[in-house]
């Protein structure tokens, strides 16, 4: 590539890197698969897409199909992971309930991300009284023990998974608000920030144009912490009954319904608790290869 | 000036040969990146005599700094000294332990960072942090170390230094702080010091002060300095020889006069040009072209060459070596070699006046 | 927007008056971060900027050149005083009131690195002046950010291209292509060259040089390199500890300097040329804290030639209008 030059300007070849242009997303998947556990958490989080998203092309029977003259069989070659107290198949059930992981995981983070955001950068753009209530407001939903704050929503709403998905999701809004501002806050101090300014930009303009793209790398990231925690709170919910309701195979709701019979048939609890295991293992991995490829200190 | 009438200065001359306390040959250190090895230093050959100041001249990403620190290996990875000597008395320090490294470093080897402050403990008093030099290294009583502390203080022209002595690191200023830096680098009476861009955070006044302090300790203890630094004016202020590195390599040595006074190689003479130089003003700067190489990069010839406006077939082909000059001067261009094949003599060359553009 | 209401007449070829400005900071201490003194980084400070001159404003780190820049932007208010812009008091309008006249000012940053946003691509950080004026349509804001690539020396095709890809050299043409990309009348040049490499410096400050000829810029040059001050600026300012102490044409200033402080300054930066070392430091001791309030000349306790005088009264910059002004008791005495 040639390059344009003008009187005692001229750059030599290399200055630039002429290669042809990756995007970041690229780049940053190139160094994901180079990662060990980026590999693992990787395929970890890929066989749950697939079985969310082809879950019903995949399981041997119908998940909800009680099969009495087949109840707990230990698994074999036609249940491989044995069937449960009403004869379903545990390993279409496990296959099935991938969708409400995603599900969860995806919605009650999309709610914490939104709203958290939403309130951190009002609070930030805002300033003054603004950001003193906002910030208030966060600080009251953060003295509430976690537990108590889900509590208390699905109570408002009553049991289901939107439920829980919803009240995980309200849950998680104060860390991201309280993220946000801290990030926003020391953006705003930047220069090009301030060259914004100069430039003649408003309030609103440098909030979304220029603060909310810097500070997103430190969403991810965060985002990375969340989501196996926001799984993991959902399927506690259910296992208490406050989330996902039998006959659904969410793994929680799996767990609760098997297990008075874990003393005879240790199997109805060993699928959907390796399942989630397994699932949570692998969106850590996931999510620490994600730090390590996203951390500025690292590129 | 002092510098140039000292004994140290003479004995630079090939009649009267004095041992050099530290001689490096053939050092190359390397870093290994994702897109592959970078050659930060790519073959650098330097010595320094006790009591003489060698400046370390160039930009950014020249590997001076890494040369430096490579000196202590001090190199973190993936950084790793991959081939070369670095000779300090009759030992080779490439080859040894840590524990040795560990008892030369501070005591007969010092260092001086540009950031004073990152460098000093923001918790210990900094009398304390001096006076742990002498019962640490020369097994003093604490009473007496802290004496000794003080007069240290005190040589380097901390006012007040009494009471300053019980001062943490943030209650100084950046010159004070520098001077603190000072006292402890040169407590010991090293033979070596390296001093790696030691005024370039500080103001101009006090970097006049701190220049000569520093220049003046040195000889006095006749401990040998190179100072590493980007800035002509202060190697020309400091210095007695000068290396100037260009990516990874040396380019040109010669003692301080004669580099400033005739330079030998394109890459010297424009970035003197280039300079505004108070008293001596243009309407236009002589600006070299482009910009530094990328660390990394690799060119078949010569790697100034792009940038060079005297730059010929053969420099574009071939690595130009590292030749010897009359007045044990070095530099590694084409156009330096008196070589009879040329049509140019290398007078010629070398005098000619540079107008890189 | 206020036009200027003070008594002084503002002659036309002046395009920034600054008269009496003052920027304090608060001083804040203990656990309550009570407030327990005022810093004055700026101390009443007058000056004029004429169209079309570069104004080179000298100091050490902490004599109040950038606060001083930055008030002049309109960047933060004028504690005491009044910044007068083309006839428009500035120095108290609130953002919005400004934003009209923000085209007509800019900055170019030290630090090329951390003054373009890495989230953007150049050719975004060039055209956001455009986009927030709302100026031209899409196709004539890339014409113009394409113009204005060419102008500073960079090949429009990268506009699409992050900062990271560049030198900080490329990038620092960048930072200036952003800020002219408006036209602006006053560009304030805060340590432009700074941050770069020597070989950098000189194509740097001739494209500087470049484009004030072709545009008619005027510029505010803030930096503590004498050197660099000295090759760009027709007149210059030395600032030291929030007060301006002494102002002159280049050549009367570099020639024959009045005040010891710029006289020391001057002496102190180190020259290229080894025959002619110095034996000693021009200057002993550093700036005092600003946080202090002073009594009489606030260089005295570094001076080489304090007087009595020095010490109870403080002196005022003296001399011809627009002419060499020192704010020194030995030369308004005639020493």
């Amino acid at each position: 590539m040639t390059h344009q030059t003008t009187p005692g300007t001229l750059a030599p070849a290399g200055t630039v890197d002429h290669r042809p242009r990756r995007s970041g997303l690229i780049r940053i998947l190139r160094r994901l698969a180079r990662h060990r556990s980026g590999r693992i958490g990787g395929a970890a989080v890929l066989v749950i897409i697939l079985m969310a998203a082809f879950g019903s092309l995949l399981v041997p029977y119908a998940p909800l199909k009680i099969d009495m003259a087949h109840r707990l069989l230990p698994p074999g070659a036609s249940h491989w992971f044995g069937t449960d107290e009403l004869g379903r198949d545990l390993l279409s059930r496990v296959i099935f309930g991938a969708r409400y992981l995603l599900l969860v995981g995806v919605y009650s983070t999309a709610i914490a991300f939104g709203g958290g955001v939403l309130l951190g950068l009002l609070a930030v753009a805002g300033g003054g009284w603004t950001d003193m209530l906002v910030m208030r407001l966060v600080d009251i939903m953060l003295a509430f023990p976690y537990v108590l704050l889900l509590l208390a929503i699905i109570a408002a709403l009553g049991p289901s998974l939107t439920t829980a998905m919803v009240a995980v999701g309200i849950a998680g809004i104060p860390g991201y608000a309280r993220l946000v501002r801290g990030e926003a806050l020391s953006v705003r101090e930047r220069e090009y920030v301030d060259a914004m300014r100069v430039l003649g930009a408003g309030t609103l303009r440098i909030t979304l144009g220029t603060i909310l793209p810097s500070i997103l790398p430190a969403l991810v990231i965060y985002t990375s912490y969340v989501m196996p925690l926001a799984v993991l709170s959902a399927s506690a919910l259910s296992f208490l009954g406050l989330g996902a309701q039998p006959p659904l195979p969410e793994w929680g709701a799996m767990l609760v319904s098997s297990r008075s019979f874990l003393a005879t048939a240790w199997w109805v609890v060993a699928a959907p608790g390796m399942a989630i295991f397994l699932s949570i293992l692998g969106l850590n991995l996931f999510g620490n290869a994600l730090r390590d490829v996203l951390d500025p200190k690292h590129s | 000036m002092t510098a140039l009438s000292s004994p140290m200065h003479s004995s630079a001359s090939p009649a009267a040969p004095i041992a050099p306390v530290i001689e490096v040959r053939g050092l190359r250190t390397h870093f290994t990146g994702e897109t592959g090895i970078i050659r930060a230093v790519d073959g650098v050959d330097l010595h320094v005599r006790a009591g003489e100041c060698l400046g370390l001249v160039g930009e950014s990403g020249c590997g001076k700094t890494i040369t430096a620190l490579s000196l202590v290996r001090l190199v973190s990875p993936p950084g790793r000294i991959a081939a070369g000597e670095i000779l300090y008395d009759g030992r080779d320090l490439v080859k040894a332990s840590e524990a040795d490294l560990l008892a030369l470093r501070g005591d007969r080897i010092s260092m001086i960072f540009q950031q004073p402050k990152a460098s000093l403990n923001p918790v210990i008093q900094i009398g304390w942090q001096v006076a742990e030099l002498f019962c640490h290294h020369r097994g003093m009583a604490r009473r007496a170390a802290w004496l000794e502390a003080v007069e240290l203080l005190k040589a380097v022209g901390l006012p007040a230094a009494e009471r300053k002595a019980l001062a943490y690191p943030h209650e100084l200023s950046g010159g004070q702080a520098q001077r603190v830096m000072i006292a402890m680098a040169l407590a010991l009476k090293p033979r070596l010091l390296i001093a790696d861009e030691p005024t370039t955070a500080l103001d101009v006044t006090v970097q006049a002060q701190i220049l000569h302090l520093l220049r003046g300790l040195c000889r006095d203890f006749g401990t040998a300095l190179i100072l590493v630094t980007h800035d002509l004016g202060v190697v020309a202020e400091t210095a007695d020889r000068v290396a100037v590195m260009y990516a990874g390599q040396i380019v040109e040595t010669a003692d301080v006069v004669p580099l400033f006074a005739q330079p030998a190689h394109p890459y010297t003479r424009g970035l003197l040009h280039s300079m505004p130089v108070q008293g001596r003003r243009r309407d236009r700067l002589d600006a070299i072209p482009g910009s530094v190489p990328p660390p990394g990069l690799t060119m078949a010839g010569c790697r100034f060459a792009p940038r060079c406006s005297f730059a010929f077939e053969r420099c574009h082909a071939e690595p130009p070596p590292l030749v010897g000059l009359p007045d044990g001067r070095q530099a590694r261009c084409w156009l330096a070699i008196p070589e009879p094949t040329r049509s140019r003599s290398h007078s010629d060359d070398v005098a000619r006046p540079g107008q890189p553009d | 927007m206020t036009k200027a209401t003070s008594g002084k007449t503002h002659r036309a070829d002046e395009l920034v008056t600054v008269s009496g400005v003052s920027a304090h900071f608060a001083v804040r201490s203990g656990l309550l971060r009570r407030r327990t003194g005022t810093v004055k980084a700026v101390d009443g400070v007058d000056l004029v900027i004429r169209r079309g001159e570069t104004l080179g404003l000298v100091g050490e780190s902490g004599c109040g050149k950038t606060t001083l820049a930055r008030t002049i932007l309109g960047l933060r208010p004028a504690d005491e005083g009044e910044v007068v812009f083309d006839g428009h008091v500035i120095s108290q309008l609130p953002p919005r009131d400004l934003k009209p006249l923000r085209r007509h000012m800019q900055l170019i940053f030290q630090d090329p690195y951390a003054s373009l946003d890495p989230h953007a691509t150049i050719g975004r950080s060039i055209r956001a002046g455009l986009d927030i004026h709302g100026i031209g349509r899409a196709a004539e804001r890339s014409a113009i950010v394409a113009d204005m690539m060419n102008r500073v020396g960079l090949d429009p095709a990268l506009a699409d291209r992050f900062p990271h890809e560049f030198s900080g050299g490329q990038r620092q043409r960048v930072g200036i292509a952003r800020a002219l990309v408006l036209n602006p009348q006053l560009v304030v040049c805060d340590e432009p060259v700074s941050a770069l490499d020597v070989s950098i410096q000189s194509q740097i400050l001739n494209l500087i040089k470049d484009l004030q000829a072709d545009l008619g810029l005027t510029y505010l040059f803030v930096s503590h390199n004498l050197a660099v001050v000295e090759h760009v600026a027709d007149r210059v300012a030395v600032m030291y500890l929030g007060r301006i102490v002494e102002i002159a044409d280049r050549e009367a200033l570099f020639g024959a300097p009045r005040h010891p402080y710029t006289q020391a300054l001057l002496a102190a930066v180190p020259q290229p040329d080894p025959t002619h070392r110095r034996t000693e430091a021009p200057l002993a001791g550093e700036t005092p804290s600003p946080d202090v309030d002073y009594q009489g000349c606030r260089f005295r306790g570094r001076c080489p030639v304090a007087i009595d005088r020095c010490r109870t009264q403080e002196p005022e910059l003296a001399g011809p209008v627009n002419g060499h002004r020192t704010a020194c008791w030995r030369v308004a005495d005639g020493l």
